[in-house]
């Protein structure tokens, strides 16, 4: 019986992937929801599959004596106005439904899977006709045209589901081809291609696999679907009266509702049970099998449990006194930084302690990954919201702000300034720059609308846009990158801060557009004494504009040095390998 | 953006002409069956015959497609085959009551769904997980077992409401909110439960977005950052959801009018169809395939407008 679709169990599979398989559904079985889904669902088959045998009486079968009888007497779920066995009825009905749900599902899977291959896998016409198509179907009011159905076949359910099985058959259409499309460019797809496998070989071996899992989940969710509106067409009497089915006995039941009340729970309850089931499975199946990576950030509860947990259990060589100059404008000490993992945390920052002067510009290397934006995120309290900083303090003039969440809100913006990476990626594409500079802007100063504009059209000339009027008005998409990097800057010294945090600002610009943005942030450095935190990977930035360099290595500062000193005489190996490497790499450029 | 627009209406007008099309010839296209439904079981082959010449059946169903269309121009949708009523009359007394219920939750579905939305993507943690729950619960249980459920609760146990009919707001306006309050809270169960999950996917998925950080960092207020940026943001993908959740809430309501015994397209579109009344089956799928790509094209303009590159270009 097919109707347990939606359950792994069913699933034809190569032999070759049995293990992986194997542990699906073990991981699976370890979910206890999952277990007592699919148990229930296994118990709903049985239940009809063995009407013929265990059902009290046949679906018909009317007891005279025993009208609207309550249940748990003779009757275990009563009976109904004409004195029929609900349970039995029940039991029969179920029948129905199973087969609703082969139907559904062999009409929408064979239909929406193979178009979604063949779209997916080709391209081309039979793609753009076929997505007409499923639009025009998923447009469609369903229930409607399963109604108006009635016109034409009369009561006849398996023709009413075939119908409903094509009214759903977009959802796999889509699904599929949208994995079909990605999984084509695939590396082993083009390698099966290569090796001169045919397109069926390679449809059913690699292209189809890839698709199962979606595919069982969508089904999970059809099936719910699909049995709420077998039932529901049942419910309005477009059924066939004689036979008996879960919507139909529910009708019959609402029917009688002031004689016999309680016999409408059994059917509504088998019914929001069995969809209920499927919705859960679906979802379970869905963490299960699309393997979501992605981090949720963690509860309050579990934020205290883990800050407990591994606050300072590792003692850091951090902590070191504030150095006497008083010119520090922004002090990090002893700064950890974590995220939560499936078993406990993976610390990404262990300790790190780093000081900025008024007037200087601190330059912060390293790979990728080694923990430098993490440094400057926390700075501004602008850390991913699943981040836990695990111990530390960032001082800015002798005010600890990781301690007082008041003082980071009072300090961001106004005192410390951001200028991120990615400069298109970083404007609210719904609004225009002006817009968005004056609410960044007027949020931390109070000043008048007018003052404000006029005093970031200054700005904006200041940073270099010779149409600042224009860009004011002008939406993110209107400009170019570069611009769109100077209004950033822009929005970040309107404020007048003492200091800014300058995440890889350069990066994603062209290289002539770099040079330009480096000294207009040097040219305001120099104006008004900023301290400055610059975060990059790339050394020629250092040596062009930084007083001094802090490297980083796997969440720690490895060396720090004023710019000088470290290109001539860096002390560390790892700095030493970054300075050669970054020379190769200029010597291949040059070349 | 004209043009796009211009495309949508056109995609819209061929929707409409294949759907059309297609159930016109489903339900026209045997014309002695339908005679033989209109006359009863008794009537003799002869009288068949004529009536299906009396109504027209027997020319060819390309015709009676391009008549039935000029009559949509026309305003003419043709007269009921058992009652003689014409059916943009039937039509114009049963949409306010479906048009009613079905917008009243649409409104509520929008506020509720969005606040539920943008409160489980901000806050996370519990707020979500319960969300979610309502989500996947609200989702599951059909909207019909809601209402019988809410029927026996509101109607039958504490007598607060009434179970079934309808009262239009001319004869009296707090009759008319009593006889569709338990309807609308039927379709907004699932409704709200659909909507909020997929909203809040749309809001959680702004607030990632690097821009949400650099707006944070100049200092600006959180609930300015989400009732001004993220909510302007996710209001494309939010009216994508609401115009499905529209064709959803049509299907529902026509289901639960009959379980609360209100007189609309539901109601209308049932009865019709047992009885084998095609023109009034055939004026009932037009009015809510006009229904529902109006208020799809609606999305788009809205999303057209909210959209500056598409309203700029």
């Amino acid at each position: 019986m097919t109707a347990s679709a939606p359950l792994p169990t069913t699933i034809e599979v190569s032999s070759s992937d049995a293990p992986r398989r194997r542990s699906t559904m073990r991981r699976l079985l370890r979910i206890p929801t999952a277990v007592l889904c699919i148990a229930f669902l296994l118990f709903i088959v049985f239940f009809g599959l063995s009407a013929p045998w265990l059902a009290p009486v046949g679906p018909n079968v009317a007891d005279v004596n025993a009208i609207n009888a309550q249940p748990f007497g003779a009757h275990i779920l009563g009976t109904d106005q004409n004195g029929r066995d609900i349970l039995s009825r029940l039991m029969w009905g179920t029948q129905e439904t199973l087969l609703a749900c082969v139907i559904i599902l062999v009409v929408s899977v064979v239909i929406g899977v193979t178009s979604g291959l063949i779209a997916g896998y080709y391209r081309g016409k039979f793609e753009s006709v076929s997505d007409f198509f499923s639009d025009v179907i998923i447009a469609m009011p369903g229930v409607v045209l399963l109604i108006a159905l009635y016109t034409l076949t009369g009561p006849n359910i398996p023709i009413a589901m075939a119908v409903f099985g094509v009214i759903v058959s977009p959802s796999f259409f889509r699904l599929v081809r949208g994995i079909v499309v990605g999984v084509r460019g695939e590396l082993y797809v083009d390698a099966a291609k290569v090796v001169g496998l045919s397109d069926l070989r390679i449809v059913s071996r690699h292209v189809l696999w890839a698709v199962r899992g979606p595919v069982i989940i969508s089904c999970a969710f059809i099936l719910a679907a699909g049995i709420g509106i077998e039932a529901g067409i049942d419910f309005l009497g477009l059924g066939n009266p004689t036979q008996p089915s879960w919507g139909t006995v529910l009708q019959q039941s609402f029917n009688n509702i002031y004689n016999n009340p309680v016999s409408v729970v059994w059917p509504a309850l088998l019914i929001s049970l069995t969809v209920l089931a499927l919705v859960l499975l679906g979802n379970v199946l869905t963490d299960v099998l699309a393997a979501s990576t992605r981090i949720k950030a963690p509860s309050r509860s579990r934020l205290r449990s883990i800050r407990a947990r591994y606050s300072d259990t590792e003692p850091t060589g951090g902590e070191a006194p504030l150095p006497p100059g008083q010119d520090v404008r922004l002090a990090i000490r002893g700064l950890r930084i974590a995220y939560p993992n499936a078993s406990g945390v993976t610390e990404v920052v262990h300790g790190v302690d780093l000081d900025v002067r008024k007037g200087e510009i601190h330059g912060l290397v390293g790979e990728s990954g080694s923990g430098k934006s993490q440094i400057a995120f926390s700075t501004l309290g602008i850390l991913p919201r699943e981040a836990v900083i695990l111990g530390g303090h960032v001082v800015l003039d002798g005010e600890d702000l990781l301690a007082d969440d008041a003082a980071m809100r009072a300090a961001r913006g106004r005192r410390i300034a951001y200028v991120p990476q990615e400069p298109m990626s970083n404007l609210d594409p719904s609004f225009t720059i002006g817009s968005q500079l004056m609410r960044g802007l007027r949020s931390v100063k109070r000043m008048p609308r007018h003052e404000a504009k006029a005093h970031l059209l200054a700005l904006l000339t200041r940073v270099g846009i010779a149409d600042a009027e224009r860009v004011f008005r002008s939406y993110p998409h209107e400009i170019s990158g570069g611009m769109a990097q100077r209004v950033l800057i822009c929005g970040a010294v309107a404020a007048d801060p003492d200091v800014i945090i300058a995440d890889e600002p350069t990066t994603a610009l062209d290289v002539t557009v770099q040079a330009e943005a480096l000294e207009l942030l040097r040219g305001l450095r120099d104006e008004r004494g900023l301290a400055m935190i610059l975060v990059t990977h790339n050394l020629g930035v250092v040596a062009d504009i930084c007083d001094t360099v802090s490297v980083m290595k796997d969440g720690r500062i490895v060396e720090h040095q004023d710019v000088d000193t470290l290109f001539q005489n860096p002390r560390e190996e790892y700095t030493q390998q970054l300075l050669a490497s970054s020379r190769s790499v200029e010597i291949e450029e040059a070349a | 953006m004209i043009l796009a627009l211009l495309k949508k209406l056109i995609r819209g007008v061929a929707v409409f002409l294949i759907v059309t099309f297609v159930t016109f010839s489903l339900m026209y296209g045997n014309g002695p069956g339908i005679a033989r439904a209109v006359l009863g079981l008794h009537a003799t082959q002869a009288d068949v015959q004529q009536e299906v010449i009396r109504l027209g059946l027997n020319q060819p169903l390309l015709v009676q497609y391009a008549q039935w269309l000029g009559g949509v121009v026309t305003g003419n949708l043709g007269h009921s085959f058992f009652t003689g009523q014409a059916v943009t009359n039937a039509l114009s007394i049963r949409l306010p009551v479906t048009l009613s219920v079905v917008l009243i939750t649409l409104v509520l579905t929008v506020i509720i769904s969005v606040l539920l939305g943008v409160a489980a993507a901000v806050y996370g943690g519990w707020v979500d997980r319960v969300v979610q729950f309502i989500a996947v619960l609200g989702s599951a249980i059909p909207s019909y077992v809601i209402a019988i459920v809410l029927i026996f609760g509101f109607a039958l146990s504490l007598r607060w409401l009434p179970a079934t009919g309808y009262i239009s707001p001319s004869q009296s306006v707090g009759g008319w909110i009593a006889s569709i309050t338990l309807p609308v809270i039927a379709l907004l169960i699932g409704s709200v439960a659909g909507a909020a999950s997929q909203f809040r996917s749309a809001v959680a998925d702004v607030l990632e977005r690097d821009y949400v950080r650099t707006l944070r960092a100049r200092g600006i207020a959180e609930r300015s950052i989400i009732f001004l940026h993220v909510l302007r943001n996710s209001a494309g993908p939010g009216l994508i959801v609401l115009s499905l959740q529209t064709i959803y809430l049509i299907g529902g309501a026509v289901v639960i009018e009959l379980v609360f015994a209100l007189p609309g397209m539901g109601e209308l579109t049932n009865t019709s169809a047992q009885q084998g009344d095609v023109p009034l089956v055939m004026g009932a799928v037009l009015a809510i395939i006009v229904i529902v790509l109006v208020v799809n094209f609606l999305a788009d303009l809205a999303g057209a407008a909210l959209n500056p590159k598409a309203r700029k270009a």
